[in-house]
């Protein structure tokens, strides 16, 4: 990357090779404040949230399968969403340069921004040329993830979030909980509790009818809409090939937000360009498909330069790296930019689905949040750092990467990022009994004593041959579990004794004698059919 | 066939009669059963908690062990560590081996199966003449059932076995929870996982619950004793193994 990224750390020398930064410590929303484990267990305590989720992601589930299993070529699909999105990866300083010669000649203007602090400046001062106080919002993660909000409050500039999940989010003092349901913890009767709270002139007898709470807050954003001169998107691609920006949405408040005002501010993480137009087909089917199960969302706004007349006349574009080139230099890690922020990981993690998406302290919650947080922002060698427990935030079961639209391989992120935090971390006790484990597992002499060893745990068995409770660090697996005793003899005892080699050669008789009674095994292919 | 059995040190320590069911099947089925006594572990746990240095003794020794050009294929009644030394192994062997070890990884891998893989895909069988007259529901493991692909290779061979009820169970391609040291580390995650899927289990009046990975069931099967639920887990390869002349042999020890 030639602008977005130089060194920054003062402990480099000549001849050692520039590492591209990760997003400062403490800045924006990819760091929560408590370890994974710990965060869970607040949220797992939430018997409503764990409701909410359930019934959420299971429908969300059940209509993804429905509209991806109806297209012949869905796996094409997949593969070429893969491949268009690895190409642009690498080459994007190519892509992103002529991105900006295209928004450019068209009439926008672009900028850079390195971090979250950058972007949050370039935006404010943006804001403050216009003379405008306030700015309404399209959905967006990157302005989620820099925490633009917070950031534009504190310069005297008030944000309007016009998704109604975000509005809810935004209303109700919370943090967004999923990608693209950033709502999806809360149930209508909080929500109608948060607008009868929270908007003004709401009608005080207003019930909790989803359509009714819609209408309400449609009212409400009607007036943001039809007043406010500047407006602040994300990006879901950037096309090189024509500046195109595109936004896809649901509810028509992003068409809103991106033709009714004078002035448009669109920030973009680097890794949404893609080369051609051309390419949209693609992700146009794989996008509403995998992330709301639908064949096709409703509103698709796409937006080149500025048009006289017609729509914003003054158009920015912020490109954003904040830790994008620290992942793009990872030869594996890498592919979690090819990320559409589609949310099916999320939908189909039996993790997020008990702990929501607070628990992962950071913009890009559930799986792919997993491997994207610690990317971008790091994984300090501090033990503590709750980036650090993210990776681990996973039984590796793999259901994110059946569902992923363009194919990241998530489990395999998990285990290169738990590796990666090991490496970093050095010396620790958990490493000194993974190396004396191996020591032991290493040697079939040493693993064998081992095995006698093991067989001590029958002492402290119960009556019925299994162990309870066990101190920790084993308490948190034997509190709801038992662990039955080793047997008296392990398999390759049994297997070295007379009675093992009896057993066995009394099994290929039996075999023998039933092939020379009846049919043989292997003549049931057509019971396959 | 020459098959050389990797019991797993799970099986091998906590759940012999697992890997005794898988010898005696393969050899009612006409097969010479081999086992290696230097074999010890895959090294699942190391790479899975991110170690990849630390189990390079044990993939050395895996593929050592294996390599035997005598045996015809290698085995294994655990999804989770054929996926391992298939998958995970190479992983390593590129990262912290030598050439010697990377091709040895390979050759290796491409002659290792699961259970449910060998005998369908391998010896091409679905009926293995077993006798279970018994209501059972079959979990499909994650590593079995995403990392290796086995489709619905355990469910034919269930639906062949003589006098067995298979029922379905609900959301069965829902993680259990265990996840190796998953259930140390996030235990309360792990827990509330758990829950599920011991009530769709329980839902189904199955008496057994029956998996193609020990650690998937001792995961359910601690959680039901726990509860005092009254179903018990059994491996697959211990139905299999069972016949009408030896009904309980398996499956009684492992109570």
């Amino acid at each position: 990357m030639s602008r977005a990224g130089t060194p920054q750390s003062t402990n480099t020398f000549l001849g050692m090779p520039a590492r591209p930064p990760r997003v400062p410590y403490g800045e924006g929303n990819l760091r929560g404040e408590q370890a994974f484990p710990r965060a869970a267990a607040g949220e797992l305590r939430n018997e409503q949230l764990r409701r909410n989720l359930g019934r959420a992601t299971g429908t969300i589930r059940g209509k993804r399968i429905a509209v991806t299993a109806e297209l012949p070529d869905w796996e094409e699909l997949r593969d070429a969403g893969a491949a268009i999105k690895t190409d642009a990866l690498a080459r994007l300083p190519e892509l992103l340069e002529e991105l900006e010669r295209r928004v450019t000649e068209r009439g926008g203007t672009v900028h850079w921004a390195r971090d979250g602090a950058e972007a949050n400046e370039i935006v404010t001062r943006l804001v403050r040329a216009t003379g405008s106080d306030e700015v309404i919002k399209v959905k967006s993660m990157a302005t989620q993830e820099i925490g633009l909000n917070e950031h534009l409050e504190q310069a005297g500039i008030t944000p309007w979030e016009t998704d109604l999940a975000e509005l809810i989010v935004q209303l109700g003092h919370d943090r967004p909980s999923h990608i693209l349901v950033p709502a999806i913890h809360r149930n209508r009767d909080e929500i109608r509790e948060i607008f009868l709270r929270e908007i003004p002139g709401v009608d005080p007898g207003l019930d909790a009818v989803p359509e009714h709470l819609a209408a309400a807050a449609r009212a409400y954003l009607r007036e943001k809409f039809m007043t406010t001169r500047v407006a602040v998107s994300g990006a879901n691609f950037g096309i090189a090939e024509t500046g195109t920006l595109g936004v896809v949405e649901s509810e028509g408040n992003g068409r809103m937000c991106l033709t009714l005002p004078e002035t448009l501010i669109t920030v973009m993480g680097i890794e949404k360009v893609l080369p051609r137009h051309q390419d949209l087909e693609v992700f146009l089917q794989l996008l509403p498909r995998s992330s709301t199960g639908e064949r096709m969302n409703p509103y698709t706004s796409l937006w080149t330069g500025v048009t006289e007349g017609d729509g914003p006349q003054d158009f920015h574009l912020v490109l954003l790296d904040n830790g994008r080139t620290a992942a793009l230099a990872d030869s594996v890690g890498r592919q979690a930019l090819n990320c559409i922020r589609c949310s099916a990981c999320l939908n189909v993690c039996p993790v997020y689905e008990r702990v929501g998406g607070h628990a992962y302290g950071s913009t890009y919650p559930g799986p792919i949040g997993a491997v994207l947080t610690p990317q971008l922002a790091g994984m300090h060698a501090a033990a503590d750092d709750p980036n650090s427990s993210l990776p681990y935030a996973s039984t590796l079961c793999g259901a994110c990467y059946d569902a992923c639209p363009v194919k990241i391989d998530i489990p395999s992120l998990l285990v290169e990022l738990r590796h990666q935090k090991t490496e970093e971390t050095g010396r620790s006790a958990e490493r000194l009994a993974m190396r004396a484990a191996a020591a032991v597992m290493g040697r079939p002499r040493l693993w064998t004593a081992a095995q006698r060893t093991a067989r001590l745990g029958r002492a402290v068995a119960g009556r019925d041959g299994t162990i309870g409770r066990l101190p920790r660090p084993l308490s948190g697996w034997s509190d709801t579990r038992d662990t039955p005793a080793p047997p008296a003899q392990t398999f390759r005892d049994w297997f070295a004794s007379a009675e093992g080699a009896a057993a066995l050669r009394e099994a290929a008789r039996e075999g023998e004698r039933r092939s020379a009674d009846g049919p043989a095994h292997g003549d049931d292919q057509q019971e396959d059919q | 066939m020459r098959i050389g059995l990797f019991a797993t040190c799970l099986g091998d320590t906590l759940f012999p009669d697992a890997v005794r069911a898988t010898a005696l099947l393969l050899a009612r089925l006409g097969h010479e059963v081999v086992f290696p006594p230097e074999q010890t572990c895959c090294g699942q746990m190391h790479v899975n908690t991110g170690y990849q240095r630390e189990p390079v003794p044990l993939v050395r020794n895996f593929a050592e062990t294996f390599r035997d050009a005598s045996l015809d294929a290698v085995v294994m009644p655990s999804g989770s560590c054929a996926g391992s030394v298939r998958h995970q192994h190479g992983i390593v062997a590129e990262r912290y081996g030598d050439a010697a070890l990377r091709s040895a990884v390979a050759e290796v891998g491409a002659k290792t199966y699961e259970l449910s893989e060998l005998l369908v895909d391998v010896l091409g069988v679905t009926d293995v003449g077993a006798y279970f007259p018994h209501r059972v529901t079959y979990h499909p493991t994650c590593h079995s059932l995403r990392m290796l692909r086995v489709g619905d290779k355990p469910l034919r061979l269930l639906r062949a076995v003589e006098g067995i009820d298979l029922v379905e169970l609900e959301q069965a391609d829902s993680c259990c929870g265990f996840g190796g040291t998953f259930a140390l580390k996030n235990a309360g995650t792990s827990a509330a996982m758990l829950e599920d899927k011991m009530r769709h289990v329980r839902a189904t009046g199955a008496d057994v619950c029956t998996a193609g990975d020990s650690s998937c069931l001792m995961h359910i099967g601690g959680g039901l004793s726990r509860i005092k639920a009254g179903t018990r887990t059994l491996h697959l390869a211990q139905i299999l193994a069972a016949t009408r002349t030896a009904p309980h042999a398996l499956t009684e020890a492992a109570r």
